[in-house]
């Protein structure tokens, strides 16, 4: 997968000498209409998508992500409308690499096989699955494999050595390295010297695989963690949302600044 | 087709990914639990095989939680019903007032083993947490309980007594309130807090090794009834029933663990789940309304859901069997038709809650009435020399303030 859109944006991004700057925000929040308008307008800064199907029971996630999903999911949305919102952004962004991230249960109720078909017509690029880890996802990875998806594994600071030698060996394009023991949106509780150290020992291990890190990662904290080849940010951004709500001002300006000023950072 | 093997306990009839029948089960965990339940589930395997760690929790079990727990015959009861003979076991009688003391007292075994000084748990009914909160104090372990603010608010004399243990409460305001959240925000917190913290989850549901340690150490309850009934008997009875509430399922498993490899004829299995309020759509009984498989808390299970996975609310007037999924164990249980899966309403359980306290000296709270209701149900139709057996497995005190509120009186 080569010339797969997940790669590209990653060669861009080091030829620009920066990371890649990947945003996470929830399909359906604050509504469909408004969510598809935050990643079209987003999307000027962000190098990569992540988009959110909400789950109710998100045993990984911190409260303000759990904020944006029980939002989305209280406006109404289903998994074919995160479907439709791929697909309409990627008429107009065709090149913007899009990664759907969520549940398994949402998966394997909707069907696996359909599922992946749908993402495929929908011209998802990636998959992350929170509770499918490895070596449980082995046959569902390769299946989106073949699709043309890249399936994105996860390591954590507890991932033994052993265990990620084989995982980064069957990964695909990108690889998630989460900063600390947290749910999203915690306190960067590890200093991003030490993260930067545990993620160049990722990195040696097959320089050729696209690192991304995530967790934690604010306006306050990414810059010193621009040596990694991507940054994800999420509960920074559905913070956002929520306040703008709160405070009754324009969601999408106020996000899009966010992610403007975070891109600014990196650069 | 999926079948049961013999002699060998049901907690470990699962395949390599943790999987009972091939799907009910598994770890569905983020990966940064991968490695501390690979660790518990190492140290497990390895302390269900050390002798003086065996010693140590019948040690525990007799001196502590006080084991065995009587096995007494309802005469005023059966006389008033007619048919079959009920008994009961109460389990009730453990230190705490409920068989939870058990997972309690093993998950608080093996995290001293682990040499980790944090434990923390989720609670319904809050005597999981309760147990846990004792357990903790009596090893002189840290500990924290994820409980949701509703049933916080109605199972207040549990909160006490874990406060009252050294315990924090931690409320859990997401969703719904209940013990569904309680068990994601325990999770999280783990997630978080892994490298110096062990999880208690306190029913025989979660990630598979969860599953086990608590199926473990529950069949106590069973090894005891066991030896009582052929003390009772002098054998094992030709018709007997053995009836016990399902919420998460760790009380019904080791009620029954020990007579699972008897024959269904001879022995019948009878799991009671929480059908809710007669009149609402909404009840906690993913086996017996027959709820689609799904994966909550990491296992896959049936499952209250909707079409898309989010996974519903659940009703019932017992805090400690309102959850939406149940033990993988169980779903294997019900797919191999060994045990018999059914529910009681609210009303039923409060009807049974009237009835036993009117003819018995016995105090079941709101969960074993459910179980209760079926006994009441089905005992007048059976013949005389039918054993009924109910699990009367926690004591009515935590639910003063619904049995006031409800039956004006308590």
């Amino acid at each position: 997968m080569n010339n797969s859109l997940i790669n590209q944006s990653f060669i861009i991004s080091k030829r620009e000498n920066r990371p890649a700057l990947l945003t996470y925000t929830v399909a359906g929040d604050s509504t469909k209409k408004k969510s598809l308008e935050i990643l079209k307008s987003i999307s000027k800064y962000a190098d990569i998508c992540e988009l959110g199907f909400p789950h109710n029971t998100p045993i990984a996630d911190g409260g303000q992500i759990q904020t944006s999903a029980y939002r989305a999911i209280k406006n109404g949305i289903k998994i074919n409308d995160v479907f439709s919102i791929v697909s309409k952004f990627k008429k107009l962004r065709k090149n913007k690499p899009v990664i759907l991230m969520g549940y398994y249960n949402m998966i394997y109720q909707y069907n696996e096989n359909k599922f992946i078909t749908k993402c495929k017509k929908s011209k998802v690029d990636g998959l992350i699955v929170v509770d499918l880890p490895y070596p449980e996802n082995k046959i569902f990875a390769s299946k989106c494999k073949k699709n043309k998806i890249s399936f994105i594994q996860l390591i954590s600071p507890t991932t033994s050595k052993i265990r990620q030698k084989k995982i980064i060996n069957d990964s695909h394009d990108m690889i998630y390295y989460i900063s600390m023991l947290s749910t999203t949106g915690g306190k960067l509780k590890v200093s991003p010297k030490k993260i930067i150290q545990e993620y160049q020992n990722i990195k040696n291990q097959n320089k050729s695989k696209n690192v991304v890190i995530g967790f934690g990662i604010t306006q306050k904290t990414i810059k010193l963690l621009k040596k990694a080849d991507g940054l994800v940010v999420g509960s920074a951004i559905c913070k956002e949302i929520t306040r703008s709500i709160k405070k009754r001002q324009n969601v999408v300006t106020n996000v899009t600044n966010v992610v403007k000023r975070l891109k600014n950072k990196i650069k | 087709m999926m079948k049961l093997k013999k002699n060998i306990p049901l907690i470990d009839q699962h395949d390599r990914y943790g999987f009972w029948g091939g799907k009910f089960g598994g770890s569905f965990i983020p990966e940064t639990l991968k490695k501390p339940v690979e660790d518990l589930t190492k140290e497990f395997q390895k302390l269900r095989k050390n002798k003086k760690f065996l010693t140590k929790r019948d040690f525990y079990f007799k001196n502590y939680v006080g084991s065995p727990t009587s096995f007494i015959k309802l005469d005023n009861l059966s006389n008033h019903l007619g048919g079959g003979q009920i008994w009961a076991k109460v389990v009730s009688e453990a230190n705490g007032g409920a068989h939870k003391i058990y997972n309690a007292t093993v998950h608080a075994l093996i995290c001293k083993a682990m040499g980790k000084k944090f434990i923390v748990g989720d609670t319904g009914a809050g005597y999981a947490g309760k147990m846990l909160s004792m357990a903790a104090k009596k090893f002189g372990l840290k500990c924290k309980i994820f409980m949701g603010a509703k049933d916080i608010k109605r199972q207040k004399p549990n909160c006490d007594a874990m406060r009252k243990n050294g315990a924090e409460i931690i409320p859990v305001y997401s969703g719904s309130q209940t013990l569904v959240d309680a068990v994601s925000e325990c999770m999280r917190y783990w997630v978080s807090n892994c490298d110096n913290t062990h999880m208690c989850v306190g029913s025989t549901v979660g990630p598979n090794i969860f599953v086990k340690i608590c199926g473990w150490s529950t069949a106590q309850i069973s090894r005891e009834l066991k030896s009582q009934i052929k003390k009772e008997f002098k054998k094992i009875p030709k018709k007997l029933k053995l009836i016990n509430c399902v919420g998460g399922g760790s009380s019904a498993y080791g009620f029954w663990s020990e007579f699972i490899n008897y024959d269904k004829k001879q022995i019948e299995l009878i799991g009671v789940e929480a059908g809710g309020p007669k009149k609402s759509k909404l009840h906690a009984a993913p086996l017996s309304r027959n709820a689609k498989i799904g994966i909550l808390h990491g296992a896959a299970s049936y499952v209250c859901q909707n079409n898309e996975g989010q996974i519903h609310e659940t009703e019932s007037i017992s805090a400690g069997l309102d959850y939406p999924g149940v033990s993988p164990i169980h779903c294997f249980l019900k797919d191999t038709k060994r045990a018999k899966y059914t529910y009681a309403t609210d009303e039923e359980a409060l009807d049974a809650f009237k009835m036993v306290t009117k003819f018995e000296k016995l105090n079941p709270s709101l969960e074993p009435c459910h179980a209760f209701a079926e006994a009441i149900k089905i005992a007048p139709k059976l013949s005389k020399d039918t054993i009924l057996v109910v699990n009367s497995c926690g004591d009515a005190k935590k639910d003063r303030d619904i049995l006031r509120q409800r039956l004006g009186k308590y």
